[in-house]
């Protein structure tokens, strides 16, 4: 294996300072929203992380059925790649949200279908590591791992669904308002800014994760080859 | 030309695989009785503690009659599923099932049509015994509809899932862990409709819970249809 690509080096660093600007622009920069006041700044990061978490779930259930179809193995090691960035970023989104929430809903936590989904997404996620923690043979956890990937990936959208059967409490900022939603609010172009600047931002650390995590487990399959052919 | 054509089963052959299957399965069972008496006893035993976990009195009774029920069969569902996939393993019996000259998804069906059976004899007996135990009136047609759709849709994901589970060095704690998290659509609408039909509720409230549990049946049948070839391939 060549050592760390020089794209790789140069995105790893784009990504620190894009967090950097994201930080600023989200902490000072973007106004101050009039209600909700200082709290609401943990919105551009909420956004940002729950964005990325999402749509690493959804590449890792396509990285999956690729798997399935070609059966190669570099394409389930980008998969754990994808799903093991998203968790963490999906329990980020849960944190901040939470966060918001304290004063906002004066609670941290209520069972509304986002959070509901959001917390049932991470057990997904959780059991899909168990899931391979519990087999060996590395073509069989491969398989089993997109199979679940896919079935998870399924049912997160339709659980979403059958939770909007009660009631929401969750604002929509993008898109129209539900009039029952307690915390929304309309963006300024400051506060826009600060905002799409920060998607993009976790798009760029997510692509740099990503990148890293499967050069990592091209390595780490490439050490277990090599202890194999020791033994023989 | 005959040699392709053999290859490719016919839709009658498919069914006579498929109820061979079952038919096996509930012959077994019928003779051992393992599966049926642990859901049984382990669903009536649910019931049990739920009464003095929830203190079921009237008013209470009324508005956690589904939710008590669906967490049961959910419980004993899962027991059911992962004895009747464990005993294929442990016995060599799933080898064999595979080397039969017949289509994957023929064994995909008939267990889960076996695991279905099983699970509604549970549910069947469980229902009358809730009622006379708390004098609830169970006996109605839709919740019954919906009973038979969320278990369809219960074992149509479990049946996949343990089969991946029984595979796996944490079998006997895995199965509940892989298949809840993906499984709360399912019982979110059953416990929805449930709720609809017991309270006798105008139709139209009832309806999204109804078509909810319809569409993630279709689904979920359909993607473990596919999937099922890779779970099973040695």
């Amino acid at each position: 294996m060549r050592s760390k690509p020089l794209t790789l080096k140069i995105l790893d660093i784009a990504s620190l300072l894009a967090l950097a600007v994201a930080t600023y622009l989200a902490l000072i920069y973007a106004p101050e929203e009039a209600t909700m006041g200082q709290v609401q700044r943990v919105f551009y990061f909420h956004i940002g992380t729950a964005w990325t978490g999402l749509l690493g779930f959804v590449f890792a259930a396509g990285l999956g059925v690729v798997y399935l179809i070609k059966q190669d193995l570099k394409w389930d090691i980008a998969e754990v790649a994808a799903v093991e960035i998203s968790a963490v970023f999906f329990f980020i989104t849960i944190l901040l949200g939470s966060i918001w929430a304290r004063p906002i809903w004066n609670t941290w936590w209520t069972w509304d279908p986002r959070l509901t989904t959001a917390a049932i997404t991470e057990l997904i996620y959780a059991a899909y590591f168990m899931l391979r923690e519990g087999i060996e043979d590395p073509d069989r956890r491969a398989r089993f791992g997109a199979v679940y990937t896919l079935v998870g990936g399924l049912s997160a959208p339709i659980t979403f669904f059958s939770i909007r059967l009660f009631r929401t409490i969750h604002p929509v900022v993008i898109g129209s308002g539900d009039p029952g939603a307690t915390g929304a609010f309309a963006m300024t172009s400051g506060m826009l800014l600060a905002f799409f600047f920060a998607l993009f931002t976790f798009t760029l650390i997510f692509v740099d994760l990503f990148w890293n995590r499967v050069r990592m487990g091209q390595l780490a399959a490439k050490v277990e080859q090599l202890k194999i052919n020791l033994m023989h | 030309m005959a040699a392709t054509l053999s290859h490719r089963p016919s839709k009658a052959s498919l069914m006579k695989a498929v109820l061979a299957i079952t038919g096996k399965d509930l012959a077994a069972e019928f003779r051992s009785r393992e599966i049926f008496s642990a859901m049984l006893v382990f669903s009536l035993l649910v019931i049990l503690i739920f009464n003095f976990a929830l203190e079921l009195d009237i008013a209470t009774r009324q508005s956690v009659t589904a939710g008590v029920l669906w967490v049961t069969f959910a419980f004993a569902g899962t027991l059911g599923l992962n004895r009747s996939m464990a005993v294929e393993k442990d016995r060599g019996c799933l080898d064999g099932l595979l080397l039969a000259p017949v289509d994957r998804s023929a064994i995909y069906f008939g267990k889960v049509l076996s695991n279905l059976v099983f699970m509604l004899i549970v549910e069947v007996i469980v229902l009358p015994v809730y009622a006379f135990l708390y004098n609830v009136n169970l006996f109605n047609v839709g919740l019954l509809l919906v009973i038979l759709l969320g278990s369809i849709g219960y074992t149509a994901v479990g049946t996949l899932l343990a089969s991946m589970a029984i595979q796996a060095r944490t079998r006997d704690v895995l199965l509940p862990i892989l298949l809840f998290p993906v499984a709360v659509p399912v019982l979110i609408a059953a416990v929805k409709a449930s709720e609809g039909f017991l309270a006798a509720n105008d139709f139209s409230t009832i309806y999204a819970p109804l078509s909810l549990l319809i569409g993630y049946d279709v689904i979920f049948i359909a993607i473990a249809y596919m999937v099922f070839d890779y779970v099973v391939e040695e």
